[in-house]
């Protein structure tokens, strides 16, 4: 693997062939916000939140998938996009109910500290409150889609950790819906093999354990990095 | 039953057909739109008047594709007298036909050297109407698969590239990306497999091209697939294609089947090593999956959703494979290019936008239908000439292109030539060739919340940008026209659409402020007169400031 | 200097912004030599007077009463501050939002009739009991608003910190968790 070297924000470094710009940067030690990327599952590029700009592309790019490149030159932390990150939270936050004074991921919600990280303290969007539903019929878990930002972690972890398949993406545009098998209640999938690994990679409150209570639900997001890394690169150590 | 097919053989096919010629063709267009006002019944009774006159040595009643005019169908053309019958109903068949013979008749009568078909140059729907799409032999009496038939005997893969660049032929899907140089790309990129796919996903309102050259000209498709795919060096090529277009499905479906049977299609296609198969995948009504890698993921038979570019689909397309994508107009313009010419197709149009394009003529104009110019014609020409300019004498007030992605062209500036270049600058967008003129009538805010309320309805819901902000940009735009909104809603909606467009993933995001931006660039008085004052008016130095000299 | 005029006002919300105000302990004290308290739900006084130099909002607006004061108060007041998520974001109170537009009439059904174990009859009091509105909404959808403080409730530290500022004239500049909602 050849070594690239690129700047990101005015800083020298370098990072092998075939690493994402997130990668690098974290490496780096330079945070780039996200919240549909998950260590240990593939990315998809839809939250838009780690978008960076690169000189000489006049499109913004995601730093979770575009590679390093020879010479690259990125900037993670313009005016303009701070801005859109704000505006991105902001529109996260109106789409569906985020309560977080009533919710179990109070304190421990990506959703929320990058809202806070990025200086959000209040929307400027008419807030939409679409009515939706809990699914609370399995054993030992939950889901609540009104916290639900649709970033499909569980789904990916799902299928692609734990290679049960149960988790999906049913509908279209704003009524897009994580479903459980063929949309049926959680507790009467025959797929699920409770393992936890979506509650594990939710970001905000939207699946839970049952019994835990407002601010309790704390992630465990290591368990699910170890399986992939003890998997991948036959590494054992947590 | 395939058999292998050689030249003499496909020249035997067209010199039967061309003997088999009787003296007087009756073309009665069997398209969609013709269909829905019952051009099968004409096609029916004019069968029957024929042979109740006892002309059938003399007269062939052919059912072929569309003949363009589709306000005034269903259309019945005879040649060679050139007697163009409109708006005909099954009960006129007897008459149309003794008109054959000199009788006096009251039809109804198109002009077929009007400026709405003069004006046209038919590259694309050169057989649009004129050939009969259920049968190959039809198509290759006028002259089909002898392109194919060439490339495949006399030209390296490279050299069929070489001529696709030469001809300068641009993507007619909307973006107009070069073709020769995607063809170049997908040629170029490793792999053993590799596909072809015809993107027939049209689904932008108002826009009815691709589906009349399925339905019209199938073969002309499969032979550009043909084409692309011996040039990038792809054995099996897809079309996608939308459940609502039943009819072009069918056609497909027949046309494959008829070119298996020739040995057009399978292996070893004219004594060659070239191995070709098409299969049909019919998508399941979502607009996004016209979005080329939602395409693909709908191909392999998953969810429809765009994913990030690059990889771009010449490197890593359908099942990770190096795949070339092209909308059905580009594919039909390949037959064209190699049967007369790089230099002949790259003659015509302006100096970055080469051949021509087909527009689906729509919206307050007289002359509804397709229409094929030369790039580079004047949108004037296109609706005032051709189209006929707005009925009962109305002012056209703008021409919108490009559907839920384009803009609005306001009347002031319809000597624009359409190119790629000229209508990008005016914010607008080529697209895949939808064209809906609006009058004094209509007004721009609402067409702005239609097309925003397309986009919220079709958005994917996987980016952020797309899925929520379509909602509030339409929930914005609903607010402006109910009256309620003030000057600060007109910013966030302003703020908004920079952001949608600048964050989104795929091109539906990217573009779906679009309609919006146009009308606020070139109609911003409509919208400013809708706005309320605000009863928030910051005072003049701003909250902030007032306090502070307060407490100094 | 001339003592700085501030208030606080309770709409539709629990109280506990103003309990965590409260929490503020000696500072208050600080604060009482600083300012004047001319208008508060922990104050008895009956009408929001005119030239408030800052004004703590609590709570969303729920009811025809809240969004009259809310009027009132934005016009006699010069710096308004969201004070804690219900008047930031609607927050609980806006849950009921859920239920749609209108849902005004299922809310008190639901309440007063559903689940009334003896008389169950809707509250209604024209001028005495205030209606309730459409649909629940964050206070700077209806008036402009200065300052946001969110929080469930904010700390107190958090208050402090904004109280120091904008007593000093000064934009207050509050970052992380101090903004955190819930």
């Amino acid at each position: 693997m050849a070594a690239k070297t690129l700047t990101i924000d005015g800083k020298q470094i370098s990072a092998e062939e075939g690493e994402t710009i997130l990668f690098a940067a974290t490496e780096a030690g330079i945070k780039i916000p996200t919240l549909c990327h998950l260590e240990g599952v593939y990315d998809i590029g839809a939250c838009r939140l780690c978008l960076v700009e690169v000189k000489g592309t006049p499109k913004l790019l995601p730093a979770c998938t575009v590679k390093v490149a020879e010479g690259m030159e990125v900037s993670t932390d313009t005016e303009r996009l701070r801005k859109y990150r704000r505006m991105t939270l902001e529109l996260l936050f109106a789409e569906r109910n985020h309560i977080c004074a009533v919710c179990v991921a109070n304190g421990h919600c990506e959703l929320q500290s990058l809202a806070y990280g990025c200086g959000l303290e209040h929307v400027h969007y008419d807030y939409l409150f679409p009515r939706w539903e809990v699914d609370n019929t399995h054993r030992l878990f939950g889901m609540d889609h009104n916290r639900c930002i649709l970033c499909t972690r569980c789904v990916r972890s799902c299928w692609h950790i734990e290679g049960a398949g149960t988790k999906n993406v049913s509908g279209r545009g704003a009524k897009s819906k994580i479903i459980t098998d063929l949309n049926q209640p959680w507790g009467d999938s025959e797929s699920c093999t409770e393992c936890g690994k979506c509650v594990m990679s939710c970001p905000t409150g939207a699946l839970f354990r049952k019994g835990s209570t407002v601010a309790e639900s704390v992630r465990d997001r290591s368990k699910l990095e170890f399986i992939v890394n003890a998997r991948e690169k036959k590494q054992w150590n947590a | 039953m395939d058999e292998t097919m050689i030249l003499n053989d496909l020249l035997q096919v067209k010199d039967h057909e061309l003997a088999a010629q009787k003296k007087i063709v009756l073309r009665c267009c069997l398209a969609a739109g013709c269909i829905s006002s019952n051009s099968k019944g004409v096609k029916e009774q004019l069968d029957k008047a024929v042979a109740d006159a006892g002309l059938q040595d003399e007269v062939e009643v052919r059912g072929v594709g569309c003949m363009k005019l589709c306000c005034d169908g269903p259309l019945v053309q005879a040649d060679p007298q050139n007697k163009l019958f409109i708006k005909v109903t099954p009960e006129n068949a007897p008459a149309i036909v003794s008109a054959l013979k000199g009788g006096k008749t009251n039809l109804e009568m198109g002009d077929p050297n009007a400026s709405f078909f003069t004006k046209q140059l038919s590259i694309v729907l050169a057989n649009s109407g004129i050939v009969d799409p259920e049968r190959i032999q039809s198509y290759i009496a006028a002259d089909g698969y002898l392109a194919l038939h060439e490339v495949l005997n006399e030209m390296a893969p490279k050299d069929v590239v070489e001529v696709m660049v030469k001809s300068g032929l641009r993507g007619r899907g909307g973006a107009g990306f070069p073709t020769g140089l995607k063809w170049g790309t997908v040629a170029k990129s490793s792999g053993a497999k590799k596909y072809v796919i015809c993107n027939a996903d049209e689904g932008d309102p108002g826009a009815f091209m691709d589906r009349s050259v399925l339905e019209s000209d199938p073969h002309s498709i499969l032979e550009g697939m043909a084409i692309a795919a011996y040039a990038v060096g792809a054995d099996q090529g897809y079309i996608y294609v939308r459940a609502e277009y039943p009819l072009a499905i069918s056609r497909l479906q027949l046309a494959i089947k008829q070119a298996k049977q020739m040995g057009l299609l399978g292996a070893g296609i004219f004594e060659s090593p070239f191995n070709f198969n098409i299969d049909i995948r019919i998508g399941a009504g979502a607009f996004v999956c016209g979005e080329e890698t939602a395409l693909m993921m709908s191909v392999e038979g998953k969810r429809g959703t765009p994913r990030p570019r690059p990889p771009f689909p010449a490197e890593s397309g359908l099942f990770g494979c190096p795949t070339l994508l092209n909308n059905v107009e580009t594919f039909a313009n390949v037959p064209a290019i190699y049967r007369q010419g790089a230099e002949w197709f790259a003659g015509i149009g302006t100096e970055k936008s080469k051949g021509t394009k087909v527009f689906a003529l729509a919206g307050k104009i007289k002359n509804t239908g397709l229409i094929e110019v030369p790039m580079g014609t004047p949108l004037r020409t296109i609706v005032e000439e051709m189209g006929g300019g707005a009925p009962d004498g109305g002012k056209i007030k703008a021409v919108q292109t490009g559907g839920p992605s384009g803009g609005c062209i306001p009347s002031q500036h319809l000597d624009t030539p359409v190119d790629y270049e000229s209508l990008g600058k005016l914010g607008s967008i080529m697209g895949s060739g939808g064209m809906i003129v609006m009058d004094e009538t209509t007004k721009m805010v609402d067409v702005a919340r239609f097309f925003m309320e397309f986009c919220m309805d079709e958005s994917c819901g996987k980016c952020i940008p797309c899925r929520a902000g379509t909602v509030q940009m339409h929930n914005l735009l609903d607010k402006i026209l109910k009256r309620k909104a003030t000057a600060r809603d007109l910013a966030t909606l302003e703020e908004l659409c920079d952001m949608v467009r600048n964050t989104s993933l795929c091109g539906l995001g990217q573009t779906a402020p679009n309609p919006t931006m146009s009308t606020l660039r070139f109609f911003r008085n409509e919208y400013e007169e809708l706005l309320q004052p605000d009863t928030f008016n910051p005072p003049t130095h701003g909250a902030a400031a007032r306090h502070e000299s307060a407490t100094k | 200097m001339e003592r700085l005029k501030i208030a606080t006002v309770w709409l539709g919300g629990c109280a506990g912004c103003h309990m965590s105000f409260l929490d503020l302990d000696e500072f208050l004290i600080d604060l009482a030599g600083k300012v004047d308290l001319v208008y508060s739900p922990i104050a008895d006084v009956k009408e929001y007077p005119e030239g408030v130099d800052v004004c703590l909002i609590e709570g969303a607006v729920c009811n025809d009463d809240n969004l009259e004061i809310l009027h009132q108060v934005r016009a006699r007041t010069k710096v308004l501050v969201s004070f804690g998520d219900c008047a930031v974001t609607g927050n609980v109170p806006a849950m009921r939002n859920q239920f749609g537009l209108g849902n005004a009439d299922n809310v008190l059904q639901r309440a007063y009739i559903d689940n009334a174990q003896f008389n169950p009859v809707k509250p209604r009091q024209d001028g005495i009991v205030p209606l309730l509105r459409e649909r629940v909404q964050p206070v700077h959808e209806l008036v402009r608003v200065e300052y946001f403080l969110p929080g469930c409730p904010p700390p107190a530290d958090c208050i402090k910190a904004l109280m120091v500022q904008v007593l000093e004239g000064k934009t207050p500049k509050l970052e992380g968790r101090q903004l955190k909602f819930g």
